[in-house]
């Protein structure tokens, strides 16, 4: 193994490595954004290559509207779903678009774009 | 003191969709003072019916703000149609713009390509000198690059800051390699050369890469507008006017958005009814394939409810509007099959949970991939062999296809159920029909008409024309359901027969009625009937009255004057289509099952007739769950049909319920799939139509799958020691480009799924 090879074998494993960690196990911005006005809890979302904030907090019961505002005109967002409330809808780019839904139950309900490569979640207490 | 309600209407501002709408209509139901509200989304208008002694507009509009939404003072200027009008137009703009890149894109890889094959002919080599090319094919590259790629490196960074990859990092990573390694080759070949390697450049690959994905996405964006084709043409079918009658009796044309409940409206031939209501006034056909399926012409008359976008054929006729905007007929089809199409099919797990994880995957594989080729290919060509491969290997693995296969098929298909007059809930209920193979019919309503129809008449030694109207004009009076089948048969066999009247009208409770007709006394009802009046049977209608009790008629006897003359054979008929469509459905494989809460003998009778071998009788309403849950002991994926609230437990139960005709809420509440039109044919559609759409998924996923499956190893180089096989990154992205269209070309296909 000459000295080139050395380098690109190391400096390779040590990208995928930070690969791995990266888009895996690097703590991820749990920012749970909760605002309530009138019982109404307002979370406002950019959509820019993902989701910010991508893992949302509400409480049960309560009416939940999200703004969605989509900051780019990658096709990869213009889909926004919502499988467990039965949700798609399209994020027409540089505008707010609202979603409203009425989470009953508790749990963990993921949103992604139309083919579920961006990923977010509402989690409900 | 209380004074009467007052009601206003309100232009709500920033709702966007349904259940914002009922948002608002909860705020301000809940707000003092209010008797009802009803928010309407399509027009942006809340009705409210409140007590001026405690709410004021002033107190309404808080509470639409509290509820998170504005009050519009002016005149509204936006309407939800022209907001999704917005939507296309901002799609359309965006189709341009990716053309527009796209035919850069294709224009300078065609002069790129030609440019770089020079390399290939020595002799032509030798005139042009290999710097100077080499900066005119940068220059030539960096417009795809910058231009027409540009969006690709930008969403490629800006999911990278979010942790984030999607198929735009593949690209923007593969094409940006390639470029860079070729830049540095231009600009530095002495470096390159020193270490002996050739200082190749891959401008061709880059460029081309770039253009291909292009059309993939071009082809891809053309194809997803057809997939929500048909709920467009849905909407478009909403007549824009209404022709309504003021009090003082005059006609107006309004827009569509201005009509009130209980306002009356009046309808032409050969136009479209504006919205839901009850026909008050004429008498027409009307053509409601578009929201039933049915291809007929429907006969309406007074008292029939009409329902919107549904066209007039014949006569002119004026009806009360029952029904405004989001609570139409038409405005609920259409949300129930947007929820379908946002919903997720169990079948799309798998691909889910693939997605999620895949990009990063290829990208460590590709760099896994670099380092092999690097190590271990020899040192002239190490360098380059490494980086084609760590191209192709990113560029072959871009998993959209996967992520179209199950979305873009649901889409079609439900738009196309809805076109035949069957309502599918959500994508799951689609797949469970896929594996039904039992179909529980309840009888009544279902393979039946659900109402008591004249079967037979017997009048020996009278004619029927000289019968049927003494019997008619007795039977007008009485409210009874049988009298009313009497009514109808009488009407459908002499149409232009004068009515007679009747006097003396009298109803026997639970025996039937008597009345004068021409000055001659008719009596109709039950054998008891007669019995009590005196009046005795011949023995041939004795005879006769016997044959029509053992086919489980119930039978009508009348006697005209004193004398026992006719008798009427009554029974739940059979619809028409019943048969054919039980023949079609054993003919898919599956076993019909029918029950019915009527005795033995009428069972077998009506299985007898529509070619059912099994049945359950004498079902309590209360057991029909029971039922189901009986077959499903017996292993069996079951399919329930019902029309009423009382199946309502059954279709739940069952593993997917199909809610019949114009069932009730309740029903269509507790089924996955509601069939517009009354008519067994629907299961059959709604059956094959599951069976095509999971076919056309499963292609969808293996062809997705297999191409990503086998591509990324042949990418990789897996088959170079065995074969000396290596992907070209220009073919992985033709490939590429290719499989998201195929894929949708195959959900496209469902589109032409037809009925037999
Ligand atoms: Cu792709």
């Amino acid at each position: 193994m000459d000295s080139a090879e050395l380098i690109v074998t190391a400096g390779g494993l040590a990208l995928a490595a930070f690969v791995l960690w990266y888009f895996f196990f690097s703590a991820r911005r749990t920012a749970a954004a909760v605002s309530s006005s009138g019982g109404v809890q307002e979370v406002a979302i950019t959509v820019k290559g993902g989701y910010s904030p991508d893992v949302i907090e509400v409480e049960r019961g309560k009416p939940v509207q999200l703004s969605f505002y989509r900051d780019e005109e990658s096709s990869c967002s213009e889909e926004l779903l919502m499988p467990d409330f039965r949700i798609r809808r399209d994020l027409p780019a540089f505008k707010t678009t609202l979603v409203e839904l009425l989470p009953q139950q508790a749990g963990r309900f993921e949103f992604t774009c139309g083919m579920g490569m961006l990923r977010g979640s509402l989690v409900v207490k | 003191m209380a004074s009467s309600p007052e009601t206003t209407t309100l232009d709500i501002e920033g709702m966007t969709c349904a259940s914002c709408a009922s948002f608002v209509e909860k705020s301000l139901s809940r707000a003092p003072g209010v008797q009802s509200a009803s928010v309407n989304f399509a027009t942006e208008k809340a009705t409210v019916q409140y007590l001026p002694e405690l709410a004021t507009p002033a107190t309404l509009k808080e509470a639409v703000i509290n509820a998170g939404y504005g009050v519009l003072e002016r005149a509204p200027d936006t309407s939800a149609a022209e907001r999704s009008a917005e939507i296309d137009r901002q799609k359309a703009r965006a189709y341009h713009k990716l053309k527009r890149r796209f035919w850069v894109a294709a224009a300078l890889a065609l002069l790129i390509m030609p440019l770089s094959m020079l390399m290939l002919w020595p002799a032509l080599l030798e005139r042009v000198s290999l710097p100077v090319l080499n900066y005119v094919l940068l220059a030539l590259t960096l417009p795809v690059l910058l231009y027409s790629g540009r969006e690709f490196y930008v969403s490629a960074w800006n999911g990278f800051r979010h942790r984030a990859a999607n198929m735009d990092t593949l690209i923007a990573v593969g094409t940006g390699a390639a470029f860079l390694y070729s830049l540095a080759a231009t600009v530095a070949p002495g470096y390159f050369l020193r270490r002996g390697i050739m200082p190749e450049v891959y401008f061709d690959t880059t460029a081309t890469i770039i253009a291909l994905i292009l059309l993939g996405k071009v082809l891809e964006m053309r194809a997803k507008t057809q997939t929500s084709a048909a709920m467009k043409a849905l909407l478009g079918l909403q007549a824009k006017t209404a022709r309504v009658v003021r009090p003082g009796g005059q006609e107006v044309d309004v827009p569509i958005e201005q009509v009130q409940l209980h306002d009356v409206v009046v309808v032409r031939p050969g136009e479209k009814v504006a919205t839901d209501g009850l026909i008050t006034e004429g008498h027409s056909f009307l053509d409601e394939a578009m929201l039933t399926g049915e291809s007929l012409p429907v006969e309406k008359t007074v008292g029939a409810a009409v329902f919107g976008a549904t066209l007039n054929k014949t006569g002119s006729f004026r009806f009360r509007v029952t029904k405004v905007g989001a609570d139409t007929m038409l405005a609920q089809i259409v949300q129930m099959v947007e929820d379908a199409q946002g919903s997720r099919a169990p079948i799309q797990r798998l691909a889910d949970k693939v997605s999620a994880v895949f990009v990063p995957t290829v990208v460590v594989i590709a760099i896994l991939t670099f380092v092999l080729w690097f190590d271990l290919a020899p040192v002239s060509t190490r360098l380059p062999l490494a980086l084609v491969n760590f191209v192709a290997v990113l560029i072959i693995a871009c998993p959209c296809a996967l992520g179209l296969a199950t979305p873009t098929a649901i889409m079609v298909s439900t738009g196309k159920g809805a076109e035949h007059g069957v309502l599918i809930r959500n994508a799951e209920a689609l797949e469970k029909a896929y594996r039904v193979n039992t179909v529980l019919l309840d009888k009544t309503g279902t393979i039946t008409r659900g109402e008591p129809a004249v079967t037979d008449f017997v009048a020996p030694g009278s004619s029927a024309t000289d019968l049927l109207p003494l019997i008619a004009a007795v039977e007008r009076q009485s409210e009874h359901p049988l009298a009313e089948a009497v009514v109808r048969y009488a009407a459908a066999q002499m149409p232009a027969a004068e009515s007679l009247a009747a006097t003396a009208f009298r109803a026997v409770e639970g025996k039937g009625a008597a009345a004068l007709v021409d000055g001659r006394a008719v009596l109709i009802g039950n054998r008891r009937l007669l019995a009590d009046e005196g009046v005795s049977l011949s023995a041939d209608l004795e005879a006769r009255a016997k044959d029509l009790l053992a086919e489980a008629k119930t039978v009508l006897y009348v006697a005209v004057a004193g004398q026992a003359v006719a008798l009427l054979g009554v029974a739940d008929t059979v619809r028409d289509t019943s048969a054919a469509a039980i023949g079609k459905l054993q003919r898919l494989g599956i076993e019909v099952v029918m029950m019915t809460g009527d005795n033995p003998q009428t069972a077998a009778q009506v299985a007898a007739q529509v070619g059912i071998t099994r049945y359950f009788a004498e079902v309590l309403p209360a057991d029909k769950a029971g039922k189901v849950k009986e077959l499903q002991a017996e292993g069996r994926t079951v399919a329930m049909v019902g029309d009423g609230i009382n199946d309502a437990p059954a279709l739940a139960q069952a593993d997917i319920g199909l809610a019949i005709g114009s069932g009730t809420d309740v029903a269509m509440e507790a089924a996955g799939i509601t069939l517009m039109r009354s008519d067994l044919n629907g299961v059959v559609t709604a059956i094959e139509l599951s069976r095509q759409t999971i076919r056309t998924i499963k292609q969808n996923l293996f062809f997705a799958f297999i191409y990503n499956t086998l591509g990324i190893p042949i990418a990789a180089g897996l088959l170079y020691p065995v074969f000396g096989w290596l992907l070209s990154p220009m073919l992985a992205a033709g490939a590429m480009a290719l499989s998201s269209v195929s894929v949708l070309t195959n959900s496209l296909r469902l589109r032409g799924f037809t009925n037999q």
